[in-house]
């Protein structure tokens, strides 16, 4: 035992074992210690000394590339992609030998090289007679020393001013932004308050408006309110909200509910393009199925019957843009969409 | 001529007779292969409509019907124009392999001139989209405006990086890596199968030429972060995660819990 590091077990061990009856299970004991190579041969030592500092000096060169790389490949505006793939790999490889380099060298010196004795502790107890008692005591002083027993006025006032100290919270967090629901509720697509002006339907990124006569059959446009793009602030907010795909279809595939005749022109129907599951914008149109297909969740919807669904999670049809041309002939939404867009929320029934 | 005849002997008399006829040879060509351009720019001729005929007859008419009016097994081909046909011809997808959720590219069974031919008899039933102007071809728009039109577009269906996706019951957009630009462009015009029609009034030709830009460009750059693995996003990447990662993950934790010899 005079040695620390000869593997020598410090404690010669037994498995503690509880509320077993002796006899049920041997207590095996611990294995037998087993030197390691390096603790009987000098040269399997030196060996594996060698190979800890490798480890290490792997670590400062990946550290070092780390830093030339960094430095050394200039991603001026002229740059090619070339140059962003060579850098990204060498930052990329560098970094992991640095780290991994650290991380394997100290594992291999401590399995190698580090004392592996093995120790054994004993549990310690679970609960005291003697700790619970003192505890008790604590409590007991507190409530006797404070007097609350005695002294009923104090401890209703007290109870009084704790349950309602937290009101002042509720009135200020309750007042943190407006009322999402009017949010949610409208839209770009809304003719303007004061003239009446219907927005127009306009191409998606550029704001060119669309004439009906431009919208062939099968044809599909990805569109935005007019005046989207002339928004400075939460230009992205209300494009999440009001976009729009345009379709072209046989006006005799189409089935229209009652009270929906006039919300197309000739087979040009709008849809919201947002996924009333949850809000990804269904854009993939299928000409010839006409079927519309949410990327995220497969929900499919039916374009010949009012975009119901007709697979997948979303609960509802997506919601119908009326449209109709103006006097120069190009498309108009008539009103702002029926119903909220995208996915439910709690007070989506309750305007 | 009579230096010149000395010099036939020299030792890289055989080098210079090589580079001389290869030139020529790459010189030849240059000019037949200009000259067959610039006869596909004109229009059709009386006898292409005529033999376009015979092929259709012969190749189509089971499906498309004999005046390609269409058929219970086939559309109508009256209006489609002469790019519908050089793109689902030019590029295999018809004749049809067999009926299923969507014509697929493969070899094409018809040389250039056949297909010239089809499309000039199809383009003469009606009027419909013609062959695309070649100056829109040449990949030299802008690269920037045709990205942005493309992922608003066409990135739903065919993938940001254009590797291709999956629709409803068994169909899909195809990859667009090494498609041709003039394929490219009779796509957006014509529709094909289930995709939608991107008309010259909805994407200008120059939108068009723009997107073509974007695609060779992004194709011809590569992955800026090194091995895409197919584009395809989550699916393969979260596949060689799971595999690789987990793989590494666990080959260390038998490593630091192994005892050394």
């Amino acid at each position: 035992m005079g040695n620390p590091s000869d593997g020598a077990p410090q404690q010669g061990g037994t498995v503690a074992t509880a509320g077993q009856a002796g006899g049920q299970f041997e207590d095996p004991g611990l294995p037998p210690h087993r030197p390691r190579l390096a603790d009987t041969d000098p040269r399997a030592a030196k060996r594996a000394e060698r190979q800890v500092t490798w480890l290490f000096i792997i670590s400062v060169i990946g550290t070092i590339v780390f830093l030339v790389s960094y430095f050394a490949i200039d991603l001026g505006p002229t740059s090619t992609v070339d140059a962003i793939r060579t850098q990204n790999i060498l930052l990329g490889l560098s970094t992991a030998f640095a780290m991994l380099g650290i991380g394997t060298g100290i594992v291999h010196w401590a399995k190698a090289l580090m004392p592996d004795h093995e120790v054994s502790e004993a549990r310690h107890e679970l609960r005291s007679e003697k700790d619970r008692e003192a505890a008790v005591k604590i409590v007991d002083d507190i409530i006797e020393e404070t007097g609350i027993k005695r002294r009923p006025l104090i401890r209703n006032t007290l109870i009084g001013a704790l349950a309602l100290a937290p009101l002042p919270a509720l009135a200020v967090f309750g007042d943190l932004g407006p009322n999402a629901n009017d949010k949610l509720r409208h839209t770009m697509w809304a003719p303007n308050a004061q003239t009446g002006k219907k927005v127009r339907l306009t191409r998606d990124p550029d704001g060119t408006p669309i004439k009906a006569a431009d919208v062939t059959i099968g044809s599909a446009y990805h569109v935005i309110p007019e005046g989207l793009n002339d928004l400075h602030e939460g230009k992205l907010n209300e494009k999440a909200k009001s976009v729009v795909l345009l379709m072209r279809l046989n006006p005799q595939d189409l089935h229209v509910s009652p009270g929906r005749e006039n919300w197309g022109y000739n087979g040009i129907v709008a849809y919201s393009k947002i996924c009333t599951h949850v809000g990804c914008p269904v854009a993939l149109y299928e000409q010839q199925t006409h079927h519309l297909l949410c990327p995220c969740h497969q929900s499919t919807f039916d374009l010949t019957n009012e975009c119901q669904v007709i697979f997948g999670p979303a609960s509802r049809p997506l919601p119908q843009l009326p449209i109709e041309v103006d006097s120069e002939g190009y498309l108009v939404a008539t009103s702002d969409f029926h119903e909220p867009v995208g996915p439910s929320y709690w007070e989506r029934e309750y305007s | 001529m009579k230096a010149l005849s000395q010099k036939r002997r020299h030792p890289l008399a055989v080098v210079a007779l090589l580079v001389m006829g290869l030139l020529l040879t790459g010189l030849l060509y240059a000019v037949a292969t200009s000259a067959n351009k610039a006869k596909a720019d004109t229009g059709f001729s009386a006898s292409d409509v005529s033999e376009g005929q015979k092929l259709f007859v012969a190749n189509c008419a089971t499906c498309h019907g004999m005046g390609a009016q269409g058929s219970a097994s086939g559309p109508s081909l009256v209006g489609v124009g002469a790019a519908a046909v050089d793109f689902q011809v030019g590029t295999g997808r018809m004749p049809m392999q067999m009926q299923g959720p969507q014509a697929q590219r493969k070899p094409e069974q018809f040389n250039e001139d056949q297909t010239r031919q089809l499309a000039a008899y199809v383009a003469s039933l009606g009027a419909g989209p013609s062959l695309p102007d070649q100056a829109m071809l040449d990949g030299q728009g802008d690269a920037t405006h045709g990205g942005e039109l493309f992922r608003v577009n066409c990135a739903m269906c065919h993938n940001a990086a254009a590797a291709g996706g999956a629709l409803t019951r068994g169909k899909f957009a195809p990859s667009l890596a090494g498609v041709s630009a003039q394929h490219i462009y009779e796509a957006m015009e014509t529709g094909p199968q289930n995709m939608p029609v991107f008309s010259d009034a909805n994407i200008s030709p120059e939108g068009k030429r723009d997107i073509i830009t974007y695609l060779q460009t992004i194709e011809k750059q590569g992955s800026p972060g090194g091995a895409d693995l197919g584009g395809l996003g989550p699916v393969s990447e979260g596949l060689f995660m799971w595999v690789a990662g987990l793989g590494i993950i666990i080959a260390f934790t038998i490593w630091l819990t192994s005892r050394t010899s």
